[in-house]
């Protein structure tokens, strides 16, 4: 596959939530903020990259057979390194953080891209997918985070500037002051009833883009691949 | 990939030990970074205890280091770790944790009290109560555990220690009994606990 097509499959045709159903779990959980999806989409992005660099490098020396521990032994290991890396030197940030990085354990997307691209492909073609499919991911967990944390608590990016640093303190605002809040949207419910409106509106994209793909073609082409 | 290797990893004991090696790598990754990082966490978890320590005790409560001058009271699982706060060597407070079950999860609350049974302060250091509903304990998202300071076990009486919809006089919050109700208990708990302690802690 061609940069281009990995780019494209990353953040948008073959996007790990909005089209692989993937990793729903650590996407419920923690879009409750712009904030908290943005930071566990960036932990992730981190922890993939890596992961499809390490796989696609040893993937001449694993037999079929014992592929799937092996993966899960790196990521795990993996996730435990960064772990221990930003408790030790960046604490502040593990404050924010820490509870999504032992998350990233159990994200399948992680796992799904070591066994589905990293375990073919050359070393480069599987970082720029692992960052790509990250990309997308936090592009995802973010605007997922947004929509609930606008509805549930009106504000946006709340308490940026603890995960960023204080110069990102102009992203936090307060659309709406004063505002009671819809409980439902912080909680799951909220998270899925947000997740299936964005997919129904990734399919009517989709297929609008399909359609103006196709327009010099016949009537009967169109429909068939709509 | 070379026939030779493609031949070599369909063999049962190249598959057993080269999952082996991997294990032992990653294990080595993992001692390594263990031994790189023990050092630094230490410090910073010392630091955090310290800033949480502070802030259930006055300014010039202690003069003496209170990550250092600790005393296990109880034995086995109950067992609690005082921190004692000394002024010229004079036991002036207590700091310890107390846990009590709410609506999710345990809540664990650090709370200070003075010699004579006061309290400092209390600060909810940990819980899993719903947002929005039951968080209202997290001094960040109200001030509801300050109206602890200065209560102690005759002040209120000890029959009112529970929340208003009980009888008693703390306050609880719209949609959520259950949370408040759970750390008035572990306050008084820890109130009780030092009351019955009071010799061992402040020795």
């Amino acid at each position: 596959m061609n940069a281009r097509g990995i780019v494209r499959d990353g953040l948008w045709d073959n996007n790990v939530v909005f089209a692989q159903m993937l990793a729903l779990c650590p996407a419920m959980a923690v879009t409750t903020s712009g904030t908290n999806g943005l930071g566990m989409g960036l932990a992730s992005t981190a922890v993939l990259l890596v992961s499809n660099i390490l796989v696609a490098l040893i993937r001449d020396f694993v037999s079929p057979q014992v592929r799937i521990p092996v993966f899960v032994v790196l990521i795990a290991t993996l996730v435990t390194l960064v772990d221990l890396a930003l408790n030790a030197w960046l604490h502040d940030l593990y404050k924010v953080l820490g509870l999504f990085i032992a998350l990233i354990v159990v994200n399948c997307a992680i796992l799904g891209r070591a066994e589905a691209f990293a375990s073919k492909s050359p070393v480069l073609d599987a970082a720029l997918d692992g960052l790509m499919m990250g990309i997308g991911f936090t592009f995802a967990l973010t605007v997922i985070g947004l929509i609930r944390e606008l509805l549930g608590s009106g504000t946006l990016f709340a308490q940026a500037s603890l995960l960023l640093g204080p110069q990102f303190a102009f992203l936090e605002t307060t659309v709406i002051p004063n505002y009671g809040g819809v409980l439902m949207m912080i909680l799951p419910p909220g998270g899925f009833l947000v997740l299936g409106v964005l997919l129904a509106l990734k399919r009517v994209l989709d297929r609008r883009m399909a359609a103006r793909k196709c327009r010099p073609a016949s009537a009967e082409f169109s429909t068939e691949s709509a | 990939m070379s026939a030779t290797l493609a031949a070599f990893r369909d063999r049962l004991a190249y598959q057993g030990v080269s999952l082996g090696l991997v294990a032992l790598l990653a294990t080595t990754a993992l001692v390594v970074g263990n031994q790189m990082t023990h050092a630094a966490i230490a410090q910073a978890e010392a630091a955090d205890l310290a800033n949480s320590l502070a802030q259930v005790l006055p300014d010039g409560t202690a003069d003496n280091d209170l990550l250092k001058d600790i005393v296990k009271v109880g034995a086995g699982e109950t067992a609690v770790t005082v921190h004692r706060a000394r002024k010229a060597g004079v036991p002036t407070a207590a700091v310890f944790r107390m846990a009590e079950r709410g609506y999710a999860a345990d809540i664990v609350v650090l709370m200070g009290v003075a010699a004579d049974g006061r309290l400092l302060g209390v600060r909810v250091v940990k819980h899993a109560e719903t947002p929005g509903l039951g968080d209202k304990i997290e001094i960040a998202k109200a001030k509801w555990v300050l109206d602890f300071d200065g209560k102690s076990l005759g002040e209120p009486p000890v029959e009112k220690w529970a929340v208003k919809k009980d009888g008693g006089v703390f306050d609880q919050f719209a949609g959520a009994t259950i949370t408040p109700r759970a750390v008035v208990k572990a306050v008084k708990r820890g109130l009780d606990f030092f009351a019955a302690h009071k010799e061992e802690i402040l020795s």
